[in-house]
């Protein structure tokens, strides 16, 4: 049996790992493949403490989570290609239209 | 048990590592589909075999292949952004990789504290309840107590896909 704990750290360790994507990163695709890695480290969280607590709520909100990031995937890489389209460019350096 | 933890913590560990550190977006993506694949792998532990199928259909099967798609039909070339050539040290330190060593030390920090001071071991669950799969309570919980949730899910899912069309139609 293991223990929950090793599972939390497990997902801590990947949430910094994504973090550390999205803070270092300039390309617009590999932010993008980061904030997902997070989601997916949260989700685990939930799984972990789920399995944890004998509780199935936990697993119902990595659905819902995972529905969400789902539809964030498809409305954002439709942002993505539009901006690749209008500016030809995947650095988000580039993109700052709504800069002060 | 715990040697295939290990095994699969590690995997999605250096995937994850595999995905920052990576030049192109293609490799990016498919050491996502690696760390997904280990996650789901995780999940099966954790005796949830509901999430590891949605996990393997929907972020593996999904939406890592919209990433690659996506990368294809945008000509996913190298930025240099990670590794940048010919530059010096003080250069490369700009505030928001200041922000992730400031990050990446709180963490080595917290994991360190707990460790020491003991507070992160032998906390176990005993799944007991979840012996026979969660699938049939997963259901259950979906159907009755969280109906609502789940049918606006169905709606945000239904704007989703309406946003996406429009955003990426050709323009006129």
């Amino acid at each position: 049996m293991i223990p929950t704990t090793y599972y939390l750290i497990l997902s801590a360790i990947l949430f910094v790992i994504g973090a550390l994507g999205v803070l270092v990163r300039r390309n617009v695709l590999i932010i993008f493949m980061c904030v997902e890695m997070m989601l997916n480290a949260v989700n685990l969280t939930f799984a972990a403490l789920a399995y944890h607590f004998l509780q199935v709520n936990g697993q119902i909100f990595v659905l819902m989570a995972m529905v969400v990031a789902a539809a964030e995937v498809a409305v954002g890489l439709a942002i993505v290609m539009k901006v690749v389209r209008n500016k030809d460019t995947t650095n988000i350096e580039d993109v700052n239209l709504l800069k002060g | 048990m715990l040697p295939l933890f290990i095994i699969f913590a590690a995997t999605a560990i250096v995937a994850a590592l595999g995905v920052v550190f990576s030049r192109k977006p293609i490799y990016s993506a498919l050491f996502l589909l690696v760390n997904f694949g280990t996650l789901a792998a995780l999940y099966i532990m954790l005796r949830a075999q509901f999430l590891a199928m949605v996990q393997v259909i929907t972020y593996a099967g999904a939406i890592v292949v919209l990433f690659l798609f996506v990368t294809m039909l945008i000509g996913g070339g190298e930025l240099g952004d990670i590794r940048p050539r010919g530059s010096s040290l003080a250069a490369r330190l700009t505030w928001p990789r200041l922000a992730a060593l400031a990050l990446a030390l709180l963490l080595l920090a917290g994991l360190g504290y707990g460790i020491i001071t003991g507070q992160l071991s032998n906390v176990q669950g005993s799944a007991v309840a979840f012996q026979n799969g969660s699938v049939q309570a997963i259901g259950q919980a979906l159907y009755t107590e969280y109906l609502v949730p789940f049918e606006l899910a169905s709606v945000l899912l239904l704007i989703a896909m309406i946003g996406a069309i429009v955003l990426a139609r050709p323009p006129e």
